[in-house]
């Protein structure tokens, strides 16, 4: 039960398969792109967008603020409306509560819409355990079901396969024998889901965002899955992080607008179902049981802390699909279900740094994912943060790097050393110089010139020219 | 006016030359310059690998030694950025918040400080030539200058200025980035000179040394005949 992808793998060798991994790479740069001007675009059309941007930081800081008061009037709320509230404190609680309810019912078949939080606690290996078969409704997550391929994004959790590959996976679990068109594979996929709904016994959702003020669950969808599967079964379980919720339904349109805007350049998706538990006397459908799983997992240890706004996420993915490591990496070298930016600021948080401590450094620091973040978290500021704690406060970087930066700053705050290195500078790096470079440098430089070369100091440091050049001066006064 | 020059360590040791052109550049737009000898490195490259503490004195060293100027003006966007960020490092440190405030405030990058503050845009350049230019991500989103270094390359009469394809993208450099993370730097700088050379252009011009080495050493490793220019090379051709 872990956040971890492919863990079998490390840091390098995941970073190797993915820079490798030519056809993902085409994949997500051509997404990349798509996602990031529909973005822009809808900004634009919205007008006022760092307005828009500054109001959802004020909202996801006062929630997170105030998150004891809204996650208890959204229990109270949710069970006024007929359903059970369940606070899990861990994985374990969350998948021990839900096996419960789905032996208690004699579910057979679960049907889920996407929920990040559910692959954060291995929700589906939990149901399989006991006998229950899990069908994904999310095209994407369906795909990567029938590939036993863990997500490599948060919107787009297939984003690394092409529709060839898609065709494969079909052609090779479900004897798929079309073509690779995507309307095709796509009418595929309905035809079998449908049965799935109408057969499944227990609903599974995520939860976008849940209303405190009215206990309802909102998801956000393009393909009308969730709304499915939160009407057709007879039981229905949702499950959400703790710190997905919002005070009212204003601040629900103002939040919604900013994360199917963020996330896929879309003024709405095709479907915003906000539903609020069990089916009532006078109502037509909906189930007869409902239960909201709430999760911490680790995320109240992050109130409080310097990573607070980290909970501010909406998961809209911008900051995954504006990161330029991420474009040659893939998803998958993150090691974890929560990949690019926020997955590098929040993995570490969540499950420790004694496995993802590579995650803070995956970042050049260029801040496109804090230009890009809706609710405007300053991304690369925590990442500097997590170097800070793994370097200065834990102390678990190599000895050799420590030592590196203790001379640095001997060397820095001592203006006669640093003199007198810049002078010396072109004399040590001699030996590796030719032609005024270096192409095959020592020590460090060696991972620098393996992919470009190093020009040599050059033959007068600027200090002296000035030097010289105020003599010069002084001498024609 | 008096300005005091911040060459960065990486302009003093590797490129002599943009110093030297900054002043010029300054000196033409009637400045008085200085160099205030006891600066050493803004103290980024600790500071962004988590050694806040070390990091600290060499901050300190260029309070000091900016203390008494009037302007301080850069030619990098990432180092001036740093200076920037000196009150939120030092926000709890009642010693050295006020002067980190102070050092702050007074500095510039130079296009900014040519644009923003001199209000000029045409230097006088007689520079020719096809030039693609790199926002590079430090510039633009630390130190949010955007226009002042396209309005001045675009009012240099002999400059053609071709758009670089994912400008805003990073060239891969990130300080140590390029040497922990190797793998993943290099394909980044192979897709940032994959655009350069797609702009046909003659020249790539940035105001950030640290990537125009890494683009420019990726190029010259291809053996691509792209020459490199800091911005104030462009700027103070006469």
């Amino acid at each position: 039960m872990s956040i971890k992808v492919h863990e079998e793998l490390s840091y390098k060798e995941r970073v190797t398969d993915g820079v490798e991994n030519d056809f993902m790479r085409q994949a997500v740069s051509s997404a990349q792109e798509r996602l990031k001007k529909g973005r822009l675009q809808a900004a634009e059309e919205l007008g006022d967008w760092e307005d828009w941007r500054s109001l959802g930081e004020e909202i996801r800081s006062h929630t997170i603020e105030h998150l004891d008061f809204y996650l208890h009037q959204l229990s109270e709320q949710v069970e006024k409306n007929g359903g059970h509230v369940f606070f899990a404190q861990t994985a374990e609680e969350a998948n021990d509560y839900i096996k419960n309810v789905v032996k208690k019912k004699d579910g057979k078949k679960v049907v889920k819409s996407k929920s990040m939080v559910s692959e954060e606690i291995s929700l589906n290996e939990a149901l399989t355990d006991i006998g229950a078969e899990v069908v994904e409704s999310d095209l994407g997550e369906w795909i990567l079901q029938l590939d036993d391929d863990p997500p490599s994004h948060i919107v787009a959790p297939a984003l690394h396969k092409d529709r060839e590959g898609i065709r494969q996976t079909f052609a090779d679990k479900k004897g798929y024998d079309q073509t690779n068109k995507p309307e095709e594979l796509a009418l595929f996929a309905r035809e079998q889901l449908r049965k799935d709904f109408l057969a499944a016994d227990i609903g599974i959702t995520g939860c976008n965002f849940a209303v405190a003020e009215s206990g309802a669950i909102t998801l956000v969808t393009n393909e009308g899955n969730a709304r499915l599967v939160s009407a057709i079964p007879e039981t229905q379980i949702a499950i959400m992080g703790m710190e997905r919720i919002v005070p009212t339904w204003e601040e629900l349109d103002i939040l919604v607008s900013l994360l199917t805007r963020a996330a896929v350049g879309q003024k709405l998706t095709s479907y915003i179902t906000s539903f609020t538990g069990t089916r009532l006397e006078n109502e037509i459908d909906g189930p007869e049981e409902f239960h909201l799983v709430i999760l911490d997992n680790g995320r109240s240890k992050i109130i409080g802390s310097e990573f607070q706004s980290a909970l501010h996420c909406i998961r809209c993915a911008a900051c995954i699909n504006v990161c330029p490591v991420y474009r040659h990496i893939g998803g998958h070298a993150y090691g974890s279900i929560y990949p690019g930016p926020i997955g590098a600021v929040i993995t570490p948080l969540l499950d420790g740094y004694e496995e993802h401590e590579e995650l803070p450094y995956a970042s050049t620091l260029c801040a496109a994912c804090t230009e890009a973040c809706p609710v405007k978290i300053p991304l690369h500021e925590q990442l500097i943060r997590h170097r800070e704690i793994i370097a200065d406060r834990q102390k678990r970087t190599p000895k050799l790097e420590r030592m590196m930066m203790a001379g640095f700053a001997q060397w820095a705050s001592t203006p006669a050393a640093y003199q007198l290195s810049a002078k010396m500078a072109r004399t040590a790096l001699k030996p590796w110089s030719k032609d005024e470079t270096i192409t095959n440098g020592p020590g460090p430089l060696k991972d620098w010139t393996v992919n470009r070369d190093l020009p040599a100091p050059g033959k007068q440091t600027f200090r002296s020219w000035y030097k010289q050049r105020e003599k010069e001066k002084k001498h024609d006064n | 006016m008096k300005v005091s020059l911040f060459i960065t360590c990486m302009c003093d040791i590797f490129s002599s030359n943009v110093g030297k052109d900054t002043v010029e550049l300054l000196e033409s737009q009637n400045c008085d310059v200085d160099f205030p000898e006891k600066q050493t490195c803004c103290g980024q490259p600790a500071f962004n690998s988590g050694y806040t503490k070390d990091a600290k004195k060499a901050m300190k060293q260029m309070i000091k030694a900016f203390e008494h100027s009037e302007y301080v003006v850069g030619p990098s966007g990432s180092c001036v950025g740093m200076l920037k960020e000196y009150p939120k490092i030092f926000s709890d440190d009642a010693e050295w918040y006020d002067k980190a405030v102070e050092l702050a405030n007074k500095s510039y990058e130079i296009t900014q400080f040519l644009v923003d503050v001199l209000h000029v845009t045409d230097v006088g350049s007689t520079f020719t030539g096809r030039v693609t230019y790199h926002p590079s991500c430090h510039m633009t989103r630390i130190l949010g200058v955007k226009e002042a270094p396209v309005k001045l390359l675009e009012s240099v009469p002999g400059v053609e200025l071709i758009k670089l394809p994912l400008g805003e993208d990073c060239c891969g450099f990130g300080g140590t980035f390029s040497v922990k993370n190797s793998v993943i730097s290099g394909e980044m700088v192979k897709e940032k000179v994959r655009h350069v050379e797609e702009t046909k252009a003659d020249y790539l011009v940035g105001g950030d040394m640290a990537c125009l080495m890494n683009i420019g050493g990726r190029m010259t490793r291809e053996g691509l005949d792209v020459k490199v220019k800091h911005i104030t090379e462009i700027l103070n051709t006469r």
